[in-house]
């Protein structure tokens, strides 16, 4: 069934890097490779930018009294990392670089459905970030990436409608990438390709892209009621106006809370690709992992409450999205347990993007785990709004779907670039990131239960030798960040040459060359086996 | 607590009580981030590649695991469900005959009102050993309410009552912070809540009171706005009448069943064409815009003192 044998490579044949070079071949790209590296130029970008946000709000809170800036500015470099971070990069990351990529190749089509509205879906994406970074870098908001009214909608005197419009184009950025997801999924897999026969990066993608269709909307339509109260006074949400400021929060986190899972089940999707090829086996319990992306998907849209659980709202509208959040936890430990079954009797190899996908696992568990506090209403009540509860998100989102998204960019690297990277600096990275992102946020944890809020310009000076610590660690951190970034620039030029499949991995995607032609593959494969068909007797099939 | 602290004072009835929820999910915590990483370690040294052409064998899965593992956590999850709630159940709802004191948020202070008519500012002066609750509403945006000590924290929203109660079980002062977002100088907002012995508490409150208490207040308001040209205390006017009215569920003319409390009625003073009392013709003006929060808190302690009349006419009820 193998698909087109290609020659050894004496020299470079056309692929999709060097079938053109001017600028207008890649700002006019219909390809869903071209779009892919776009994102992940601009993604980049925005990842250094919300990163130097963190660094300055890291170093001003070395000091007690706030080391570096005045309380005004604290509040606007925390708003514009959050919003800068999440819309900007969370939510792209994996999809919009990696799910771009990989989504036609992985099921054996040329393009996306939709290849005009791809590129669409990045110019919406470009006009949606500059007009938020333009906002920011002129007037800055300071609302905290959650916009609560009435602050946001009457009291703030920052570029809130700006940012919000900023925020609201780029929504459309997502959704468009959402569609064109799903209609690829369902209309051009391979002959053969069977929804069972799906490697679990898809149905990942399946199911972020679901909420993404489903769930941005709803910010969209919030963003825009902000607006309108902010610009016309229409009464909506502030008080003063006779509106009610606990509707924007209702509607805030019932797209934001489902945000949570457009940043982690791709990164979880990620991970079951890496661990399946590095144990060499399939993954332990298939349905049940890909029938879980779909249930944290489904049940990711009826927890918003546990944001709220301190509004007063009623105690039995708190029992029940307590309980709703609890039933999230089940399908996310299925899925560790599940990853960890798989390396049982396998052939595990360390190389860079295994140790990266340990790192996720690591992280999302006590991230999860974590999340039993705030799930929980009686320590909810303490937690809420405290530190505990940005060290807690940190772990999933940072932790978890950054370390998620390098394992996929190191494990596909050699596909995207026909290159290859020193995975020995790669794997001392995922080791610094490791144990930089554990010194930087584990303290917050401590921070939290001793009950210091967040979004704290100035602290009192007991709290002061945790902050130390978490600041010292993101130094380690920022330095692990900054090693891949390094090497792997490096590796586009200087890098050997990478064979087709590295790896030795099943997918579609690493029957073509690296990097693959235009056109994907020469003729379309036809799938005979089901996804991870590592071990011998499967093998000897092929 | 000695050396590095890692949880604040427990210096509230309930403190000790979530604390002790919170060691038992963090010992969850503890015991399965070391059980997946301990077997993530083991087969890792175990399965290592020995030979670049290994092949292991195919495992589908096993239905049994999958049940073990999903009623593990299911298990797991209900116990803190469980316990986590009845504790929040318990504590939703102030016990009888706490004391009643009013907070108003605005950026970035804390305003408190006793009903005998003590005022201050980010400082909150309580008893030892006495249930308090706390009325709170804010002038401006979302605050939070957040006493560390006492593991106690709610919103304080604009335009609407939250309540949170407390009994604190240790003399001292302890840290009130602002728990929500609110603007540039949210991490000023910081008051201290001072735990005094009864007596002491007492003598405080008669020392330095400045001004009239909150019932007198509010019904020298009660008589200036009008509300009393309407609202006869023998339910002769047009408007119903206050006595024994407060805390007790009143019939709207949509029928419904609503109960008289500090939310309503503010709503009923604000906005009173939302919900109106069967039996009256609606006829009552909106207030809004013409009482601030101060004197619409006041009006809500004169016409809870009304309510105990009827309702208490031997024991309190002197008027």
């Amino acid at each position: 069934m193998s698909t087109a044998t290609l020659d050894p490579r004496v020299h470079t044949p056309r692929n999709y890097l060097n079938a053109d070079y001017g600028w207008k071949s890649w700002l006019f790209t219909l390809d869903h490779k071209r779009i892919a590296l776009l994102y992940l130029v601009s993604i980049t970008f925005f990842f250094i930018v919300g990163g130097s946000f963190a660094v300055l709000m890291r170093i001003h809170l070395v000091e007690p009294q706030g080391a570096l800036v005045q309380p005004e500015t604290y509040n606007k470099l925390f708003t514009m990392h959050g919003i800068i971070m999440i819309f900007f990069f969370l939510i792209p990351s994996i999809p919009a670089v990696l799910g771009n990529f990989l989504v036609p190749l992985m099921i054996g089509a040329r393009d996306l459905a939709f290849p005009k509205l791809n590129l669409l879906s990045w110019y919406i994406y470009i006009v949606g970030g500059m007009f938020t970074l333009y906002s920011g870098i002129a007037g800055g908001v300071d609302t905290g990436w959650t916009f609560y009214t009435p602050y946001s909608s009457t009291y703030s005197n920052t570029q809130v409608t700006a940012v919000a419009i900023g925020v609201f184009i780029t929504g459309f950025s997502s959704i468009l990438t959402g569609l064109n997801f799903i209609v690829t999924i369902h209309k051009m897999r391979a002959p053969g390709l069977t929804w069972s026969r799906l490697p679990l990066f898809l149905w990942a993608m399946y199911a972020t892209s679901l909420i993404m269709v489903l769930g941005t909307p709803v910010l969209a339509i919030t963003l825009f009621l902000l607006a309108l109260e902010h610009l016309f006074h229409v009464g909506i949400f502030s008080p003063a106006l006779g509106g009610d400021p606990l509707l924007f929060q209702h509607l805030f986190w019932f797209y934001s809370h489902p945000a949570v899972y457009i940043m982690i089940l791709p990164a979880m999707g990620v991970v079951s690709e890496i661990i399946a090829c590095f144990a060499r086996k399939r993954i332990f319990g298939y349905t049940i992992v890909a029938y879980s992306s779909v249930s944290i998907a489904v049940l990711g849209f009826l927890v918003w409450g546990h944001h709220m659980f301190v509004t007063g709202q009623s105690v039995y509208e708190g029992l029940i999205f307590s309980l709703l959040s609890f039933l999230v936890a089940i399908p996310s430990a299925i899925k560790v347990f599940n990853w960890t079954a798989t390396l049982y009797k396998g052939s595990i190899s360390y190389e860079a993007p295994m140790l990266y996908a340990m790192g996720f696992i690591g992280l999302f568990t006590m991230g999860g785990l974590t999340g039993l506090f705030l799930a929980s209403l009686a320590t909810d009540v303490h937690l809420n709004g405290t530190y505990f509860v940005v060290a807690h998100f940190h772990y999933i989102m940072v932790g978890g779907a950054v370390m998620g998204y390098l394992g996929g960019i190191h494990f596909w690297w050699p596909k995207i670039t026909g290159r290859k990277y020193p995975n020995g600096w790669a794997a001392l990275a995922a080791a610094i990131i490791f144990i930089g992102f554990n010194l930087t946020f584990f303290p917050q944890f401590l921070l939290g239960y001793l009950g210091m809020p967040r979004r704290y310009a100035f602290y009192p000076a007991e709290f002061q030798v945790l902050n130390v610590m978490s600041s010292a660690g993101a130094t380690v951190l920022g330095v692990g960040y900054l090693i891949p970034l390094v090497y792997l620039i490096w590796s586009m030029r200087y890098g050997p040459k990478a064979e087709d499949n590295p790896w030795g991995a099943t997918g579609l995607e690493w029957q073509t060359s690296s990097p693959p032609p235009t056109e994907n593959f020469a003729e379309i494969p036809v799938v005979t086996q089901e996804a991870y068909a590592y071990s011998e007797e499967e093998a000897s099939g092929d | 607590m000695q050396g590095f602290p890692f949880q604040p004072e427990q210096a509230s009835t309930i403190a000790r009580s979530v604390d002790h929820l919170y060691y038992f999910i963090t010992a969850v915590t503890l015991f399965f981030t070391a059980v997946i990483f301990l077997i993530i370690f083991y087969l890792m040294i175990k399965y290592r590649r020995r030979s670049p052409d290994e092949r292991p064998k195919a495992i589908e899965g096993s239905l049994p695991l999958e049940i073990l593992w999903t009623a593990i956590p299911t298990l797991i999850v209900a116990i803190i469900f469980v316990w986590s709630s009845s504790l929040y159940f318990q504590n939703s709802e102030p016990p009888k005959g706490s004391m009643e004191i009013f907070v108003t948020g605005k950026q970035w202070m804390w305003k408190i009102e006793h009903p005998e008519g003590q005022r201050e500012i980010n400082e909150l002066h309580v008893p030892l050993g006495r249930p308090v609750k706390l009325t709170m509403t804010s002038e401006d945006v979302i605050h939070d309410f957040y006493v560390p000590a006492f593991r106690v924290k709610k919103d304080v929203l604009p335009g609407r009552y939250t309540t949170l109660w407390f009994q604190a079980t240790k003399l001292g002062t302890f840290q009130l912070f602002c728990a929500q977002y609110c603007g540039a100088f949210h991490a000023g907002m910081i008051g201290s809540v001072i735990v005094m012995e009864p007596d002491q508490y007492e003598a405080w409150l008669a020392g330095g009171v400045q001004g009239e208490s909150m019932q007198a207040a509010g019904q020298k308001i009660f008589q200036q706005s009008g509300c009393s040209t309407c609202h006869l205390a023998d339910g002769t006017g047009p408007g119903p009448s206050f006595l024994g009215v407060y805390g007790k569920p009143v019939k709207l003319t949509n029928g419904a069943t609503v109960t008289a409390d500090d939310a309503f009625i503010r709503e009923c003073i604000l906005t009173p064409a939302a919900r109106r009392v069967s039996g009256y013709a609606p006829i009552m003006p909106s207030f809004q815009g013409q009482l601030t929060d101060d004197q619409i808190n006041s009006l809500i302690a004169y016409i809870q003192l009304l309510g105990s009349v009827q309702a208490k006419p031997k024991e309190e009820g002197k008027q």
